[in-house]
């Protein structure tokens, strides 16, 4: 063992990785290099299907075989070739020496088991210890990661705890036997903003504690601009940058990282239209400059004297819980409660909260997709709770909606043609076949997207290009308003960017009104003219976008805005 | 390529079932009192039964049976039960609550006490016994097509389609219906070979095919009843029914890929 093997705890030296499909080949990962030092946190960034998670995946050898390969490289971990060591002797090292944490902190526990016992059958099957000794262990660690009453928590389930408790176990399980190197993937992205940031200041913690490595995969810079050391940028499979994190927030190089810096929507000076890695990068990857024309700021018109296109009044949604033998009502959870606002035409009113403050519930209540229990709804003067089931319909093509998940949004057994044609055929049954063909045509190039793709499945459509698919089924019929259900939450930064500048483009086209409900508020700044932050059913303060973010008045409203990731500026 | 397998399989089995007899003279009554339990040879190619009754012509006329039984009771299943579970399942709430209490009531009734009154009334007619059996067998479908299609309206491409003002007829043929395929089309492969067993299990009770009329579920009983005297008699009928229902399960998995869009390669 050489100098260099002390100092460096994991390298990864020209790693490439194949997956054999029934397309051809993919190449997930090509010829990747990467080290780690010991107590040192790299921070591995790029979008879905760069081939992070194929990286972590193939440090703890889960790459699946076939239809994976690892063509060529070697994966050093303390002096070992992690490739070529037998099974059994990495199960010794994986949990131990090396451990993950999820994503999907909710199905990354088994339901069946109490999380207690989870993270013991960790520390039992590393460590010869008696079950006693295991428990009395897994108490400790879960008061470690900050889960209040440790003992008696110990014995719950999973279903039990709440998101950002969920991912405190999976931390406790990671930590457990003190690993030297974490590796954390995407571990906060389907949690709240402010559990994202106790979720990093617990990880950061443990590792100044526990001194460990940590590998942080994540598609968003902004989570890891506190907590990394150094950052490598894939794309396309390969690294296009390696630097210092500082450096990377302030002189990136490469056109690619560019790009993910600047289509971040920030809390003040946004552009116009937010840049996006297209105008940093081409197809062929040569570098563009973007010109100055496309950083200048964004001016808010005030659209307070426009008429008024929605008028919501004291409206409440709640859900009866029910139990005994019969039925019973025995209380109501209050998901809407009380709450009133107007929207003016061409205006878009953001809605900000964390999951469970009733956002969801407020926007399909007041498309009347859900029961409203008291309250009214007026649209365009025309109360919407009052219409029979025939003029309902006929409203519907007024009033749209766009939502969160493109994937579960589109019906997977309709080519994408049939799919925007649907709304045609159901609102201008009169036109002729070949004038909805004409039409969905022109829908589908207003979105980007090429016609020839019509007699497409959604399942061959990225997640980006799907989210644009039910954009142009909303847009069939040519609302007015359109209700937008945290309809960019699932995207990646960079084509979260392309999406919402393709919203404001069809507004001044249009001059749509949105109601856009999101947890993230650096894009609700972006793209709303006033904002409204919910939180248990109520409006808790409602003012225009600059105000909020300037000058908040509600504690709540603080507290969100403390909790936005740092290396975004923040103003106050 | 599952689905060629299956489809090919699938039509041999039936070609030989309808055209196979043509080729033989024998009658699948006659009893040859010279030549019981005879091994197949050049005469009887699948041997006869103890009975000495010619096997080749018995086990074909007997697959025309069970093949028609077993297709008649699972559309007979399949249809009742889709729409029923489909629904109940849609509408949900006091429908929902109705309907599948009803099924309840109809699983608590006891089903051969069902077949005997049914005979009773109507006399002996295979294809109402039949058609009595997909009545049976459509609660288990339209229980597992209850439970997809809440899951499938939980979606929100269904949302959707009620948001653009979709009506609800039209929502359940369109997006409930094309989404329930999979499970319809694997629990149906179960069915055919549960009703030819089914079948099989009545005849041995002498309530379904009577003698001298046979199917491929009375042939594998009786063969299995005289083995050390003609292992053949079995051998043959189970060897058909075999390979016609690794046909249909192929048959059954090759179309859920089929009509599965992902699996379309641009």
């Amino acid at each position: 063992m050489n100098d260099l093997n002390d100092k460096i705890l994991l390298d990864i030296k020209t790693l490439s990785v194949i997956f054999n499909t029934d397309a051809g080949h993919v190449q997930a990962v090509d010829q990747l290099d990467l080290s780690i030092k010991p107590g040192q946190t790299i921070g591995l960034v790029g979008e879905s299907g760069s081939g992070k998670t194929v990286t972590a995946l193939s440090i703890l050898g889960l790459i699946p075989q076939p239809p994976g390969r690892i063509s060529s490289g070697e994966i050093i971990f303390e002096g070992k070739d992690l490739l070529l060591l037998p099974e059994k002797q990495l199960r010794q090292i994986r949990g131990n020496d090396i451990s993950m944490v999820f994503q999907e902190p909710m199905t990354s526990l088994n339901p069946v088991f109490r999380v207690g016992y989870q993270i013991a059958e960790v520390l039992r099957l590393h460590k010869k210890i008696s079950k006693k000794q295991a428990w009395r262990r897994t108490v400790e660690l879960m008061d470690w990661v900050g889960i209040p009453e440790p003992q008696r928590r110990s014995r719950a389930y999973p279903h039990e705890l709440s998101g950002g408790q969920k991912q405190r176990v999976m931390i406790a399980m990671a930590i457990a036997c003190e690993p030297k190197l974490l590796i954390c993937d995407e571990p906060t992205t389907a949690l709240d903003v402010t559990i994202q940031q106790q979720v990093l200041e617990l990880l950061q913690q443990l590792q100044k504690d526990l001194n460990m490595s940590m590998l942080f995969i994540t598609h968003d810079l902004g989570v890891i601009a506190d907590l990394a050391d150094e950052v490598v940028v894939m794309y396309r499979s390969q690294k296009v940058e390696q630097a210092p994190t500082s450096e990377i927030f302030t002189h990136a190089k490469h056109p690619y990282s560019k790009g993910l810096l600047a289509c971040r929507p920030k809390l003040h000076d946004n552009p116009r239209r937010l840049l996006t890695v297209a105008d940093f990068m081409d197809e062929a990857g040569h570098a563009l400059t973007p010109s100055a024309e496309q950083f200048l700021p964004q001016i808010k018109t005030n659209k307070s004297k426009h008429k008024t296109l929605l008028k919501v009044n004291d409206l409440k949604t709640y859900y009866p819980v029910k139990s005994g033998l019969f039925g019973r009502v025995k209380t109501w959870v209050k998901a809407v409660d009380g709450v009133s606002f107007d929207v003016k035409q061409g205006e878009t009113l953001g809605l900000v909260g964390e999951s469970g403050c009733g956002k969801t519930t407020l926007g399909r209540t007041i498309l009347n997709l859900q029961q409203a229990t008291s309250g009214t709804v007026k649209y365009d003067g025309v109360d919407v709770f009052a219409q029979n089931p025939k003029d309902m319909r006929r409203m519907r093509s007024r009033m749209q909606i766009i939502f969160q998940d493109p994937y579960a949004s589109l019906n997977p057994r309709m080519t994408i043609g049939q799919t925007i044609m649907e709304p045609l055929n159901i609102h201008r049954p009169q036109d002729s076949k070949a004038m909805h063909w004409e039409r969905v045509a022109e829908l589908i190039k207003q979105v980007d997207l090429n016609p020839d793709q019509l007699n497409r499945y959604p399942h061959e459509f990225s997640g980006g290009q799907r989210q644009r698919i039910s954009i142009a089924r909303a847009l069939a019929v040519e609302p007015e308003f359109i209700v937008c259900d945290e309809s960019v939450s699932a995207l990646d930064v960079s084509v979260q960017a392309q999406v919402l500048n393709l919203l404001l483009d069809l507004q001044a086209q249009y001059g749509l009104t949105y109601i856009f409900i999101s947890h993230d508020l650096s894009v609700v700044n972006f793209i709303a003219d006033r904002v409204g932050v919910m939180n248990q059913g109520k409006i808790v303060e409602l003012n225009t976008a600059t105000e909020i973010y300037r000058n908040p008045q509600n504690p709540y409203t603080q507290k969100l805005l403390h909790a936005i990731p740092k290396g975004v500026p923040k103003m106050v | 390529m599952k689905l060629k397998i299956g489809l090919i399989l699938v039509m041999v089995m039936t070609a030989t079932v309808f055209i196979g007899p043509q080729f033989t003279d024998f009658d699948p009554e006659t009893i040859h009192w010279d030549d019981m339990a005879q091994a197949p040879d050049g005469v009887y190619w699948f041997g006869t039964d103890v009975m000495g009754r010619d096997l080749y012509i018995r086990t074909l006329l007997g697959g025309q049976v069970s093949l028609l039984v077993g297709l008649l009771a699972t559309s007979v299943s399949v249809i009742i039960g889709v729409l029923y579970g489909m629904i109940a399942g849609f509408y949900g709430g006091g429908v929902d609550a109705v309907m599948m209490r009803l099924v309840d009531v109809f699983y608590a009734l006891p089903f051969l006490f069902l077949v005997i009154l049914l005979l009773v009334f109507f006399g002996q007619n295979m294809w109402l016994l039949f058609t009595a059996i997909g009545c049976y067998l459509w609660l288990d479908m339209a229980r597992i097509v209850r439970g997809q299609t809440l899951a499938v309206k939980a979606q929100p491409f269904v949302e959707a389609a009620k948001a653009m003002g979709q009506n609800n007829h039209i929502i359940l043929w369109r997006h409930i219906l094309p989404n329930l395929i999979n499970i319809v089309l694997v629990y149906a492969t179960l069915v055919i070979p549960q009703v030819i067993m089914i079948e099989s299990f009545l005849s041995f009770l002498g309530l379904g095919i009577q003698e001298p009329m046979t199917s491929w579920g009375a042939l594998v009983s009786e063969g299995a009843d005289n083995i050390e005297m003609a292992v053949w008699a079995l051998c043959f009928p189970a060897l058909f029914l075999a390979v016609t229902l690794v046909g249909f399960n192929l048959l059954g998995d090759g179309l859920r890929d089929y009509w599965d869009p992902s699996n379309k390669h641009q």
